[in-house]
């Protein structure tokens, strides 16, 4: 086996650049999965954490008959005197914000120019505001007895030329069908650097919502963050009432999951891929070397080594060559990884309704996915390693002895 | 004792539509010790006739023996073991492995066969002491001179002891001094050794070592040569 071992490595050694080009291939391919896989599971990470921050919470409670695409505003379908169950949920110590919401849709218009907007109405002093406040690009933040200021997202801010101070009108739904409008202020202007989010949602003092919105003492949802994810279900059970609707995380962002589910059945197609064209560059040298090395096989065959160790010592050659180009892919793509976890992947505006993505993806690579692709690499690479060593060692001795003419 | 005995053996080659017959009933018996010479114009059969008697090859029809054991039969990985214990090969290329020094590519056949480290070094030492190439053991093939090259070949292929050794025109690639000098090697390793020696050749200067010497031609032995002890069957 060592004489197996060195006749393998001598052999890589007869043709350095080519051996060291079959390796590079493999570790290019490996770190692209690397990278592939740290994105997906960056850019999923990214989209559920902004979510749940930005807009479902780690659960929500909400009335029996709520209907989130419809943004009702029927008192019936609203939760009624939220404060009371907010200081009841807010007692649990999994908790760690708990405030009502009310949603409502509307057009914002500034001098020729409107939009559709989502407003959303806060208590402005909740914690669970954080990541709005922590955006603030100009401007303050609303408080809660302001009866006239908005703060809006940039991109909306850009689309209508509004900037700190400037009158914006508002048309918005009302609990009995009807449309109020009137004249805001633009108090403040935030970045959440998420385009679906910022684009649309609008903020005003929740108690400045109810009154336009005539849903005196309601809220569209209760959105509740808690200290650690782990413990959603259990607050969620002991939520539970008959009274009302307690849902997870898990089932505010159904499309999420889906997606990523989606997102992981189509990866591994792509790393099959990428795979198959690092195998085609590996069976192409091996073959070129037991084509070159035909003659050899046949001495070796003519000394008595039988198929079994010809075999053996071409898929020693594919696995010191595996090992090589693992070893290369590995540090390549920690390299590239490094980067990208670091200084992150700019994407732009993307978006889907329901699902929000940062502008930047930050990579972000699991001890799993590593082992996992690195063994896949690996076996795909040994795999490939099989043809040209079956070729070799089922040449006729007498065949291979004449150069295989 | 035969080493080798070969009963009317015939061996058709099919390339594409056409059917060569390469031997068309050889018989003939070689036994233990024998220096003999094949010897035959080029297409006369006679690298056929030692791929067969090699067990590198099978014949079409008829039987060969080793040390009376009929192998014409054999599979690939029975062929295999008579090639690594039995028989030793010398070819005409001087058929080393490139990556492998000298001293390597004498061991390769002990290791085929499981021999010790202490005894292969032993053997690998007498081995290139008896091909006088002491100073060369570490030298890889392309260090080394034709000539040297083929010693380093017989010293391989005496490596397992084995009862026979085939060399197929084992000097046709090296100048009259170096000729000769393996030669006079092969010789005396098959008096001081008594192993028995075929070679192919048509290099006359060669056939005069040769003690006993057959004839092919057209794929059927022709003469019977200088060999009192040559048995036409």
């Amino acid at each position: 086996m060592i004489q197996l071992l060195k006749m393998a490595f001598r052999d890589l050694g007869r043709n350095r650049r080519r051996s060291f080009f079959s390796s590079l291939a493999l570790g290019l391919g490996l770190a692209v999965l690397l990278l592939m896989a740290a994105f997906i599971n960056g850019e999923m990470n990214g989209a559920m954490d902004s979510t749940i921050r930005l807009q479902s919470g780690h659960l929500q409670i909400r009335a029996q008959n709520y209907n989130e695409t419809k943004t009702s505003l029927k008192w019936e379908d609203l939760v009624e005197n939220p404060d009371q169950i907010v200081a009841q949920i807010t007692a649990l110590s999994p908790v760690q914000a708990a405030t009502p919401r009310l949603f409502a849709s509307g057009i914002a218009s500034a001098g020729n120019q409107s939009t559709g907007v989502r407003v959303l109405g806060i208590d402005p002093l909740s914690q669970a505001n954080a990541p709005y406040l922590e955006g603030m690009t100009s401007g303050e933040f609303l408080t809660p007895d302001d009866r006239e200021g908005l703060v809006i997202g940039q991109p909306l801010a850009d689309k209508l030329d509004l900037k700190v101070g400037d009158p914006v009108n508002l048309s918005v739904n009302t609990s009995n069908g009807e449309v109020a409008q009137q004249p805001f202020t633009v108090r403040g202007v935030y970045s959440t650097q998420t385009n679906g989010f910022d684009s649309v949602t609008v903020f005003m003092p929740l108690a400045k919502a109810q009154a336009i919105t005539q849903t005196e003492n309601h809220a569209s949802v209760i959105f509740v963050l808690l200290n650690d994810k782990a413990d959603t279900d259990k607050v969620v059970a002991a939520l539970q009432t008959s009274q009302y609707k307690v849902l997870p995380w898990t089932q505010l962002n159904e499309l999420i999951i889906q997606f990523e589910d989606l997102a992981n059945s189509y990866i591994v197609i792509l790393y099959l891929i990428v795979l198959g064209v690092t195998a085609t560059v590996i069976v192409n040298t091996l073959i070129m070397a037991v084509f070159e090395r035909t003659r050899e096989i046949g001495i070796l065959s003519a000394i008595g080594m039988k198929g079994r160790s010809i075999l053996l010592m071409f898929l020693t050659e594919s696995t010191l060559l595996a090992i090589g180009g693992v070893v290369m892919g590995l540090i390549l793509g920690s390299l590239l990884v490094a980067y990208f976890t670091n200084y992150g992947f700019y994407i732009g505006k993307m978006g889907i309704s329901g699902m929000l993505i940062g502008n930047t993806i930050y990579a972000s690579l699991t001890v799993q996915d590593t082992v996992r692709l690195t063994i896949l690499a690996f076996i795909i690479t040994l795999l490939a390693g099989l043809y040209p060593a079956i070729l070799a060692a089922r040449m006729e001795p007498v065949l291979a002895l004449r150069g295989g003419k | 004792m035969e080493v080798t005995k070969v009963e009317n053996v015939t061996r058709t080659f099919k390339i594409g539509k056409f059917e060569t017959q390469a031997l068309r009933g050889v018989s003939l018996a070689i036994e233990n010790g024998e220096f003999t010479a094949l010897v035959g114009p080029s297409g006369s059969g006679k690298t056929t006739l030692l791929q067969l008697i090699g067990c590198l090859d099978q014949p079409t029809s008829g039987r060969v023996f080793i040390n009376g054991k009929d192998v014409s039969q054999l599979n690939r990985n029975q062929r295999a073991d008579m090639r690594r214990g039995v028989i030793g090969f010398i070819f005409q290329f001087f058929a080393l492995i490139p990556t492998l020094t000298a001293y390597e590519n004498i061991e390769l056949p002990l290791l085929l066969t499981g021999v010790n480290a202490a005894e292969r070094r032993q053997r690998v030492s007498q081995l290139l002491e008896a091909v006088e190439l002491n100073d060369r053991s570490h030298h890889r093939p392309d260090q080394l001179s034709g000539g040297q090259q083929q010693r380093v070949a017989i010293a391989r292929a005496l490596s397992t002891h084995p009862s026979l050794i085939l060399a197929d025109e084992p000097t046709a690639n090296l100048d009259t001094p170096n000729g000769k000098q393996v030669m006079d090697i092969m010789t005396r390793l098959n008096q001081e050794t008594g192993v028995t020696f075929i070679f192919a050749t048509h290099d006359p200067r060669v056939i005069q070592y040769a003690r006993r010497v057959i004839t092919l031609r057209d794929g059927l032995v022709a003469e019977n040569g200088a060999g009192a002890r040559a048995t036409k069957v």
